[in-house]
């Protein structure tokens, strides 16, 4: 067993009902590794990430977590796990330091340690100043903080993020991918949810991209920018209600065009070539974009549809 | 020898216990705000019915089954506060841990199992009721209406009340998706049972074919055990008969509340 996966999948499926939200994945996940599921609202993220956190019992398939099996050792692999779920589900009433010592308390830790460990993190996490203050009064991001520094009470080897900055606003999300990053150094394991492609690309070493309950493509990010999608795209919007009617004409100047309601993407290898061969067909658009290839081309490569719509 | 003694020392808390802490915590945290209704207000009640209408009462009867009419309903109040306790711990307290703001989700990722969770919860609910109930004993001793040794056993009798509606309540709310029925529940069930339970009257004041109705009530059965405890009244069997109902419904309530706690936070 040793030097084997942290984490691993077999045909992991999970109904509720007539309804299968997640249809036989397979993951591997090495110690240490940073690894992301990239995908819409109801692409399963949630689901698988509820299994293997060894809460909701898959209906069918194998997990194997620090080579024990979630059906008979659940409370042993969940002691050495941190959860940051979707929603906060702090006590809204408790001080943001009694949350931290009270969650600590659920995993048997000596009130010494649980003090000393909530001290630590609240420096972790910024929230030293706000320590006595109702967890009701802070800020999204401020409680969004408190709930990872939360999932870390017990020094988990692996940290289960869902979500960890939907709903945020831009600037608020640089502090928590600070810390992930600096606990990644540190030698935890993360495991991540998201649909922000930024936010995959930043934090994650491997990911998978998973649609209606499947994994569609799977590898580092760069090496799906460049499997799935082209070097560059040109992103033109026309005073149009429907950009499909400038799909034939613009196809000629790309490898690929996806047409979105609002604009059309031009898959291609140099931008800036493609926009003067654009200008030079009388084609004018009302803006004009050039940009580098990202994670949510891949996605729209890969199933035809936009990750945040 | 002292090698292998000392090997399994490291006796961690049970996971349930730990669960019960946590309750305990949070509890002393935020209690300011439950006391007025779990002690002072069957103090108001105790006093107001009591004297007021034990003052008519005295008038017209004198006494009631051989009590005045203060000592006659002391016991009964006892019971209601520790049923008001099961209800108003189980119901939104419950619903919001498993939706709203979803700590019980927070604590089904911790080493907790769902049994765990819900053992916790009713172990902890059933501690509050037994101290209101012995503070609640201390009292009504005060009002003169502890006639009986059995009285030493109204605290747990207020603890099995307190189960007896805590338990399947805590097991719905975990199974629902809105608090609508709640609502329901206190106008068409919980308050009823409060005025028609035999709490302020004798079951013979009843129309004959009432009374089936009214022993039908759960809490009747707890307000005829906490009277025939204080006074030292009423047969053995009678008594045991009682217990056995409040006893089933806080065991058919755990049993269904482990399938439903089970079923919310695991699915």
């Amino acid at each position: 067993m040793i030097d084997s996966h942290i984490l691993e999948a077999h045909h992991l499926v999970k109904r509720f009902g007539d309804f299968e939200a997640v249809r036989g994945i397979d993951i591997a996940i090495d110690r240490g590794e940073s690894f992301g599921f990239l995908g819409p609202n109801g692409a399963g993220k949630t689901s698988t990430m509820r299994m293997i956190s060894a809460v909701s019992q898959p209906s069918d398939g194998t997990i194997s977590i620090f080579g024990l099996d979630p059906r008979t050792d659940g409370p042993e692999i969940r002691s050495r796990l941190g959860v940051v779920p979707q929603e906060d589900s702090l006590e809204l009433e408790l001080s943001v330091r009694h949350n931290l010592e009270m969650f600590g308390r659920y995993f048997d830790l000596p009130r010494r340690i649980v003090r000393e460990r909530a001290t630590e993190l609240l420096e972790f996490t910024q929230l030293t100043e706000r320590a006595n203050d109702k967890v009701d009064n802070l800020s999204g991001g401020m409680k969004r903080r408190l709930t990872i520094a939360r999932g870390l009470m017990n020094r988990p080897e692996i940290l289960i993020l869902d979500e960890p900055t939907t709903g945020l606003d831009p600037q608020a999300r640089h502090l928590p991918w600070d810390r992930l990053y600096r606990l990644k150094r540190e030698g935890v394991t993360l495991i991540i949810t998201t649909h922000y492609m930024d936010e995959a690309e930043q934090l994650c070493d491997r990911l998978v991209v998973m649609d209606q309950g499947s994994i569609v493509a799977e590898g580092a990010p760069r090496s799906l920018i460049e499997r799935f999608s082209t070097r560059e795209v040109v992103e033109l919007r026309f005073m149009t209600d429907d950009h499909e009617e400038y799909f034939e004409r613009l196809s000629p100047f790309a490898e690929r065009v996806e047409v979105l309601p609002d604009r059309i993407l031009l898959y291609v290898n140099n931008g800036d070539d493609t926009l003067r061969d654009v200008h030079a067909a009388q084609i004018t658009p009302s803006s004009a974009l050039v940009r580098r290839s990202s994670l949510e081309d891949v996605f729209l490569n890969l199933t035809g549809r936009s990750l945040t719509e | 020898m002292k090698a292998i003694s000392t090997t399994n020392t490291d006796v961690s808390r049970s996971r349930w216990f730990r669960s019960w802490g946590y309750h305990a915590e949070f509890y002393a945290q935020t209690w300011r705000g439950s006391v007025a209704s779990s002690v002072l207000f069957p103090i108001l009640y105790l006093a107001s019915l009591g004297i007021g209408v034990g003052h008519l009462v005295a008038h017209h009867h004198g006494l009631v089954d051989g009590q005045t009419y203060l000592h006659y309903i002391a016991p009964s109040l006892l019971a209601t506060t520790t049923m008001q306790l099961g209800e108003g711990e189980s119901l939104w307290p419950v619903l919001a841990a498993v939706k709203w703001v979803r700590t019980y989700h927070a604590a089904a990722t911790t080493p907790l199992e769902p049994d765990d969770i819900l053992i916790g919860k009713l172990a902890w609910v059933a501690t509050r009721a037994f101290v209101t109930a012995v503070f609640y004993t201390i009292i009504i001793g005060f009002f003169g209406a502890l006639q009986s040794w059995w009285c030493l056993t109204l605290p747990f009798i207020g603890t099995l009340v307190t189960l007896a509606f805590s338990a399947p309540l805590v097991a719905y709310a975990a199974r629902s998706q809105s608090d609508a029925s709640f609502t329901t529940l206190y106008r068409f069930a919980f308050v009823p049972m409060f005025l028609f339970s035999a709490t302020f009257y004798p079951l013979s004041a009843y129309p004959g074919y009432l009374r089936p109705v009214v022993q039908f009530f759960p809490l009747y059965h707890g307000v005829a055990l906490a009277r025939a405890a204080a006074f030292g009244q009423g047969a053995m069997a009678a008594q045991l008969g009682h217990a056995a109902m409040l006893v089933a419904m806080a065991a058919v309530g755990i049993a269904w509340g482990r399938r439903t706690m089970r079923r919310r936070l695991t699915d």
